[in-house]
């Protein structure tokens, strides 16, 4: 910077001030700035930073869970046991692994449990998404569409706590008392439908849980498919009408299949919110281990639900096996919601929207 | 060949569908409304006869008291996220958008970063509370800690801070970047000056998401930062700290009403703080979108 005294030129015509800003910042760049080097540092930084986390995350869940892989074995998946053991009883050793006597973990119930809960909020979120998404674009005037949109988008951002809270006083007791009475005295004894029968039970289970959850992930699923269909271009689908297409039929043969990707990848991410999602489904879920829901009504648990309210009690276990069988429970859970996540993101990538505001337990 | 079936069929049928299809999109958006508003009111109903402003100021106590220390704890939870999470989270949105370099192909690298960063975006919560509890406060002897909870709930809400800057920073045009060197500023400098600047709207948006998340996170905290009564004291460890969302979480079901009316109080302000917040972020959206000149 200090060199400009050296230029042998006349400093006060214009041409020749230029002339010197230029040289003085090509010698200054040359001279490699600090910034941009400080810049350079603390980004690549940054970004390794979260990854190294996402590293130390998966490697201590996996050493965690090891001693209860080694011992649960492959059944660990279909069995339906959950025994805790004695943990003031003696200590028995399998392979090499302490673990109290009677100890016998299965996670089959968990593992159907979730898959269970978020299928009932999937079957439930996309349609009652996509009809929103079409109230929202085509059907409403853009005065009550605008605010109803926001209202649907912030939704999103309700704390899932609260939403268990609602889901367990007030949804719960009043679907038992009113809705699901009628429903199981109604409904035909052929296959599926059976699962709609038999005794409702007091308004936690499996059926409240997927509609608590598919409250949670219809303000993903309904504004990302409100952004992509206002993308469809108008001319094809004036060009249907003009061929005399009804409103109904437009929808399904032009705009829907327009933006079909970008739908289904947002309803992964809703899956893998709902597969996740663990304070309200601890709250809604009736929180029975060690067995299947024998119908819609009946209480259950997921893998992150049985997580958080088993961690206090499983440290009473003094050889931490109990610990360890949650790490496992969790390594599955992590292994379910990245396959799921990778698949949302390759289909939505494509549509490229920004990532909704979304908490997950 | 659909079509055509379509087409032979009886006007009167299609448009009697057609009116169908135009019911069950209200029904449907009804079906959103009406839970999201019976919760809303649901809430508000149960919190605000019983409402007292001694809530603000008073500490649990027996089976009443107030929620000041679970208050200022979330509000100190959300400091540290801004800091922590926001650093981390700015700077790496700034690699991915603007420091990624382009391979022999002509394509940008980062694959690997950016498909990381999707999959902590997917993380479920509890699995980072189950391994911050064994790891940092159990393995590291932190016990239940206000720095166990900003770690694991910043590696939550990263990667939400890095999507929208690097979304933001992607939307600054060319010419921007352009025209700053043509000035003959160096890249930091022109980044600083000029492309973080245009960027700004769309990085505290995304901020503010990433402080809608943290305050109503229950799961990741639970066996991170603890409980305590007592007002959060800055101690990074060894020391609990309270927040709205266990409230929530415990005394719904405890025998004494009392306690029932702390639950839905701090719903309520759990509520008004997550619903400001996107409510701001969203203003911000749509004032700069009235000015950008390229509308996405």
């Amino acid at each position: 910077m200090g060199g400009d005294e050296s230029m042998p030129v006349d400093s006060s015509s214009p041409v020749t001030s230029l002339v010197r800003r230029g040289r003085r910042s090509r010698r200054t760049r040359a001279s490699a700035s600090f910034e941009d080097r400080l810049w350079h540092v603390a980004t690549r930084v940054a970004v390794s930073l979260p990854l190294l986390g996402l590293a130390f995350v998966v490697v201590i869940l996996a050493v965690k869970a090891w001693p209860a892989i080694k011992v649960n074995g492959p059944g660990y998946l279909t069995s339906s046991s959950w025994q805790v053991g004695n943990f003031y009883g003696s200590i028995q050793h399998t392979h090499g692994v302490a673990h109290p006597q009677g100890a016998i973990y299965g996670a089959w119930p968990l593992i159907a449990g979730t898959l269970e809960s978020s299928l009932i909020a999937i079957l439930i979120a996309v349609p009652v998404s996509i009809g929103t998404a079409f109230a929202l674009t085509e059907r409403l005037p853009t005065w009550l569409a605008q605010p109803l949109g926001f209202f649907v988008e912030i939704l999103a951002g309700i704390p899932s706590v609260v939403i268990g809270l609602w889901g367990v006083l007030e949804l719960g007791p009043f679907l038992a008392q009113h809705v699901y009475p009628v429903v199981a005295s109604h409904v035909p004894n052929v296959p599926v439908l059976r699962y709609l029968r038999g005794p409702v039970g007091y308004g936690e289970g499996l059926l409240t849980s997927g509609l608590v959850l598919s409250f949670m992930i219809i303000p993903i699923i309904s504004a990302t498919t409100r952004d992509l269909f206002r993308q469809v271009p108008v001319l094809p689908k004036e060009g249907a009408e003009a061929l005399g297409f009804t409103e109904a039929e437009v929808a399904r043969r032009i705009t829907i299949p327009w933006v079909r990707s970008g739908i289904i990848g947002a309803t992964m991410l809703g899956l893998g919110r709902a597969i996740g999602e663990t304070i309200a489904i601890a709250m809604v879920s009736g929180s029975v281990l060690g067995s299947v829901a024998p119908n819609l009504y009946g209480t259950m648990t997921t893998i992150a639900a049985t997580i958080v309210s088993q961690l206090d009690s499983s440290l009473t276990d003094a050889t931490g096996f109990a610990l360890s069988n949650l790490a496992e429970a969790g390594l599955l859970l992590a292994l379910i919601s990245i396959v799921v996540n990778l698949a949302a993101r390759a289909i939505v990538r494509r549509s490229g929207r920004l990532m909704a505001p979304v908490g997950r337990g | 060949m659909s079509l055509v079936e379509d087409a032979a069929r009886s006007t009167a049928y299609r448009r009697v569908k057609s009116m169908f299809f135009r019911a069950l999109t209200l029904l449907a958006l009804a079906f959103v409304l009406g839970p999201a508003l019976w919760l809303l009111i649901g809430v508000a109903v149960k919190a605000v006869p019983h409402w007292s402003w001694s809530v603000l100021t008073s500490v649990p106590s027996g089976n009443g008291g107030g929620l000041e220390n679970a208050i200022l704890g979330t509000l100190v939870i959300m400091v540290g996220v801004l800091v922590l999470a926001g650093t981390l989270g700015v700077l790496a949105g700034v690699f991915l958008a603007e420091f990624v370099s382009i391979n022999a192909k002509g394509k940008e690298r980062g694959v690997v970063l950016r498909t990381a960063i999707d999959v902590l975006a997917g993380f479920p919560s509890i699995v980072l509370g189950y391994v911050g509890y064994v790891a940092l406060c159990v393995g590291l002897h932190w016990g239940f800690s206000l720095l166990a909870a900003l770690i694991i709930l910043s590696l939550m809400v990263v990667p939400y801070i890095t999507k929208a800057t690097e979304t933001a920073l992607r939307q600054v045009p060319t010419a921007y970047r352009e025209g700053a060197e043509a000035l003959g500023m160096r890249t930091g400098y022109g980044l600083r000056k000029v492309v973080l600047r245009a960027a700004l709207p769309g990085v505290v948006t995304g901020l503010l998401i990433a402080l809608s998340i943290t305050v109503g996170e229950t799961a990741p905290l639970l066996y991170t930062a603890g409980i305590t009564n007592d007002l959060p004291n800055w101690q990074l460890i060894h020391h609990p700290i309270g927040y709205l969302t266990y409230y929530v979480w415990t005394d719904w079901n405890q025998p004494m009403a009392s306690l029932h009316y702390i639950s839905y109080d701090a719903s309520l302000i759990l509520l008004v703080m997550v619903l400001s917040l996107l409510i701001v972020s969203r203003v911000i959206v749509a004032r700069t979108q009235r000015h950008s000149e390229s509308v996405r």
